[in-house]
């Protein structure tokens, strides 16, 4: 393996999502060359352990059936012939989903997601299934039957989670973009840890339905990406009214891509200075978010103090809620219509076995916390209590928002920690979703940035989060693009992998 | 001391409603189709999918809130109520929980009153939607599962304590039936298991108010084995209070084979279904709007067309029968149009005796004679054109499709006889064959009068108007006499 840091402009496996469908609409590139150099890439990458299952045939008759059309003279939608991935929790029609547990092993879906069709709509290519925590349960991809995901900027440290495939895969150049879902954090947290970009929408802006729920109150779907511009693209493609979910807000897509181009001057950021005294603030992610914020000021921003009175009661409130919604959504996996089973002599005993040995410690754990916080008794003490701070968190927002446009914080307290570091202490690792679980509690959007890098130790990327009042991604987006433009972060690549039997390493 | 009890009950009655689709997809809904061919990815709870809510439904559950004087509320919400089994898909139903749609509101039961002569009303606790679970089908040493049912749309009726006795209890759940068939929202057979009843019994001793520790009976399949279940556990708690026990809260099954009850699970075991707010459904909001065009779509309820007809002066058990099945009950109504609704207690008379004695069991939609030709008949024998006898023989010649009422009775000549002269000639003739019995009736035997009116209808083959025979009957026998008298 050879390390490579220069960027190539000649490699397709660096372009922007932007430019791929630009570069495939005007001719001057295939769909079919493109998915053969990131499917290229997928295999340089492999050491990663990002996918948990490629589909590398049907992406690439998928990319000539695009072609053809292309030759047809037909138009193509705007993500045409850019691949993607999928974090193994969108249901896809005829490819296994997992959602990363063994409980759905060998499960293939007689159904496509939402969010599949939507992006095959777009004309986007598929190449894969991406890991995750088992349910999206997890910040670091180490709650996984099998490798756990490595941080492309360092093999020895977690590249998050539970997004982790899909932050390592965007970020390793193996795909131009994925889908991912955030629950308290999980595609805006890896996105921080692995430098890239990931936006988790307002809830209800895009659809569930056929999204594995974790916490269907907090569950939304967004992308992962390597720009801002790139995020509102694939979001506009992502978002809208939609047939089989509820929850799904009946509104027009705004131009999330015009948004970009609003500019900063005249925007307010918030900040909440109170939530940056804890201890558990890395220096170096300090230093790197206050430097963003002179940018943001540079650029026009006004800053203003904030205050979020409710904040710190955030990650109790988000694990007592997310645990009990967990522990009904995942009582269907009963073994009796899908999944393997764990046959008994009795159905409640084979029920009880097969759930003991598909589910993972941490899922086990959650379904134990939340069954525990749903008893009548404990109703009112702990469901009906954290229901109640989860509206205060949420006002404390409202209340925010009155005096700013955008608040920014830290995405992680800490880079990427080392593998296999916070395994022993769960509570250590549900802390480091301190700045992330607000927007999920309060239904705001929020985008986490690439903002600087560690200073100390290996080289690692550290990123800025921005949240925005209800519905207006716009303001994020604008604020967002706006630190883009004054900083080069999201230009910075990881060190390359070269499998040394493959041509490129021969004329590198 | 010997203490009197008195029998306490409440009902829990689901029902079906007859829709397109499922509650919470647009998967097809059908009764009785091969096991798990009316089933798509939501109704077997694979992973991804989500309940989207269906209009028709809360549409149909309207109806029924108003048509029992419910309050329906603006919001409402659904929750989810754990359980592992199979034939739950998602391991958990949704339901309402805390907050139904519809509180309060009552039903009348018609033939039952109070003491005060006012009639007999069963307040509602509260009327919510839910998803059902799918058929457990046993065969053999082997268990499988019919997902058709699982998500289909049911109300739950869950009444007040105001039941008295198990005829009550079957009369409101017939009321009940009664309702939801006028409204069109449901099939409600219980054979079917589109209706179903829980019931709780407890008793007190009379003339107190605490309630006692109750039982609940689950899941009876008809009205007579329910009324057997409840007089049942009634006799099981007062055998165990007169001996001094106490009753201990439980969940009975009814084997109507050897009409028993037995313990399905006593309260130690109760289960804790875990209630959550169910996070994939926002609230469920029914404005004023709604409701309003729901209530302007509202047919003539049951209760209100006995109350109409028994103003016309129908019997009340007609009236009750009639307003029983919707069809039934417009037929009614169409017959009344063209008889006139002067003639409603005797339409009704044919109707219920006649016409419903030939259908037997069969629906009112597959009966050949429609209401314009009873209607003929009816208005022909109260006109004394035809008499009853023969009307009933038209009756079974237009049930034949042997023609009209009114052809029938201009070709075969059933025209009834309402003159004096060929009358009096049939009554002459019965004299002159039967002297020996008309000397005992000139004599006194009043009793053989009844044989010479059958005598002489027989003869003319049940034409003769019976009125006109009777007052002719009366004028020969006076003259008779006078005969016989003279020569004395």
């Amino acid at each position: 393996m050879t390390l490579i840091a220069a960027d190539d402009q000649a490699d397709l496996t660096s372009w922007s999502v932007r430019a791929l469908a630009t570069a495939v609409r005007s001719g001057e590139v295939t769909a079919t060359a493109i998915v053969e150099a990131h499917l290229a890439a997928l295999d340089r990458g492999a050491e990663l352990h990002a996918w948990l299952c490629r589909v590398d045939e049907r992406a690439r008759a998928h990319a000539a059936t695009l072609d053809a059309a292309h030759a047809r003279g037909e138009a193509l939608g705007v993500l045409g012939g850019v691949p993607l991935g999928l974090k193994d929790l969108f249901v896809t029609e005829g490819i296994p989903t997992t959602a990363g547990s063994c409980i759905l092993a060998g499960w293939i879906p007689p159904y496509d997601g939402e969010h599949n069709t939507r992006m095959r709509d777009a004309g986007a290519v598929l190449l894969g299934k991406l890991s995750l925590d088992e349910f999206a349960m997890g910040s670091s991809n180490e709650n996984v039957p099998g490798e756990a995901v490595r941080n492309p900027w360092a093999h020895d440290r977690v590249a998050g989670g539970s997004s982790g495939g899909a932050a390592a895969a965007v970020a390793a150049r193996m795909v131009p973009f994925a889908l991912a879902t955030d629950t308290g954090g999980s595609i805006r947290q890896p996105a921080a840890l692995c430098g890239v970009v990931g936006l988790k929408p307002s809830y209800g802006r895009v659809t569930r339905a056929g999204m594995i729920a974790f916490a269907s109150s907090l569950d939304q779907a967004g992308p992962i990406t390597r720009s801002v511009r790139d995020a509102a693209v694939v979001l506009g493609a992502l978002a809208g009214p939609s047939p089989g979910d509820a929850t799904c807000v009946n509104e027009p897509v705004p131009d999330f891509a015009q948004a970009c181009e609003r500019g900063t001057q005249g925007l307010r950021v918030g900040v909440c200075r109170r939530a940056l005294d804890g201890d558990g603030l890395d220096q170096d992610v300090r230093v790197a978010f206050f430097a963003a914020l002179e940018v943001l000021r540079d650029a026009g921003v006004t800053l203003v103090d904030i205050e979020l009175p409710h904040a710190d009661l955030g990650v109790a409130t988000y694990y007592v809620l997310c645990a009990a919604e967990a522990s009904s959504n995942l009582a269907r996996y009963d073994g009796m219509r899908y999944g393997p089973r764990v046959t008994a002599s009795s159905v409640e005993a084979s029920v009880e076995a097969t759930r003991s040995a598909g589910f993972g410690a941490e899922v086990r754990r959650r379904i134990l916390l939340g069954t525990f916080v749903l008893r009548k008794a404990g109703y009112e003490a702990y469901y009906g209590r954290a229901a109640r701070v989860r509206r205060l968190v949420a006002d404390d927002y409202l209340e925010a928002f009155a005096h700013c446009d955008v608040i920014a914080s830290p995405t992680a307290p800490q880079p990427a920690f080392g593998r296999g570091e916070r395994n022993a202490d769960p509570l250590a690792m549900y802390l480091g979703d301190v700045f992330t679980v607000g927007a999920n509690l309060a239904g705001l959007p929020a985008i986490s940035i690439p903002c600087g890098f560690t200073r100390s130790g290996p080289r690692l990327p550290i990123g800025l989060q921005l949240v925005g009042p209800p519905w207006r991604e716009d303001l994020m987006l604008a604020v967002a693009a706006g630190h883009e433009d004054a900083t080069r972060w999201h230009h910075e690549r990881p060190p390359r992998l070269i499998d040394e039997t493959s041509p490129a390493a021969g004329s590198s | 001391m010997n203490v009197r009890y008195e029998s306490v009950i409440g009902l829990e009655v689901h029902c079906q409603l007859e829709l397109a689709s499922k509650l919470f997809s647009p998967c097809p809904l059908e009764i009785g189709a091969v096991p798990n061919t009316r089933t798509d990815a939501y109704t077997w709870g694979l992973p991804g999918t989500l309940p989207m809510p269906n209009r028709a439904a809360v549409q149909a559950a309207i109806a029924l809130a108003l048509a029992t004087r419910c309050t329906v509320h603006r919001h409402s919400r659904f929750a989810r109520k754990h359980y592992f089994y199979p034939d739950l898909p998602k391991g958990y139903q949704i339901t309402q929980a805390d907050e139904p749609y519809a509180t309060g509101g009552e039903v009348e039961i018609p033939g039952f009153t109070r003491d005060d002569g006012a009639p007999w009303r069963v307040r509602l606790h509260r009327i919510h939607l839910e998803e059902d679970a799918g058929k457990n089908v046993h065969v053999g040493r082997t268990s499988g599962v019919d997902y058709n049912r699982a998500g289909a749309p049911l109300v739950e009726i869950v009444s007040e304590p105001d039941l008295r006795s198990a005829e009550q209890a079957a009369a409101y759940m017939r009321e009940l039936r009664t309702l939801v068939r006028a409204l069109g929202i449901s099939q409600a057979n219980m054979e079917e298991g589109t209706l179903r009843c829980d019931a709780n019994v407890s008793l007190r001793p009379v003339g107190t108010e605490p309630l006692g520790e109750r039982c609940e009976i689950k899941n009876v399949n008809s009205f007579r084995f329910l009324a057997r279940a409840i007089d049942a556990e009634i006799r099981r708690q007062t055998d165990l209070l007169t001996h001094g026990e106490s009753i201990t809260r439980c969940t009975l099954g009814y084997d109507h084979e050897h009409d028993r009850l037995f313990v399905m699970r006593t309260k130690e075991d109760a289960a804790d279904y875990r209630f959550l707010p169910d996070p994939d459904l926002p609230p469920l909001v029914i404005d004023d709007a709604w409701v309003d065009e729901v209530r302007n779509a509202l047919p003539e309820l049951p209760a209100a067309r006995r109350e109409r007809w028994r103003g016309l002066g129908v019997a009340a058990d007609d009236a009750s029968m009639l307003a029983a099945e919707r069809d039934l009950a417009e037929y009614f109504d169409a017959l009344l149009v063209a008889t006139g609704t002067a003639r409603a207690r005797r339409a009704a008379n044919w109707l219920v005796t006649d016409l419903l004695g030939r259908l037997g069991s069969a629906p009112i939609a597959s009966c050949p004679v429609p209401a314009t030709m009873l209607a003929e008949i009816v208005t022909m024998v109260d006109d004394d054109v035809i008499s009853g006898r023969t009307g009933k023989d038209v009756l079974g010649l237009c049930w034949s499709g042997e023609g009209t009422p009114a052809q029938l009775v201009e070709q075969r000549g059933l025209g009834q006889l309402s003159d004096a002269g060929p009358v009096d000639a049939l009554i002459a003739e019965v004299f002159a064959e039967n002297p020996r019995q008309l000397a005992s009736l000139l004599a006194g035997k009043d009793s053989l009068r009844g044989f010479f009116v059958g005598q002489i209808m027989k003869r003319s083959r049940g034409q003769a108007n019976p009125r006109l025979v009777a007052t002719r009957l009366d004028a020969a026998l006076g003259q008779a006499a006078g005969s016989t008298e003279e020569p004395s």
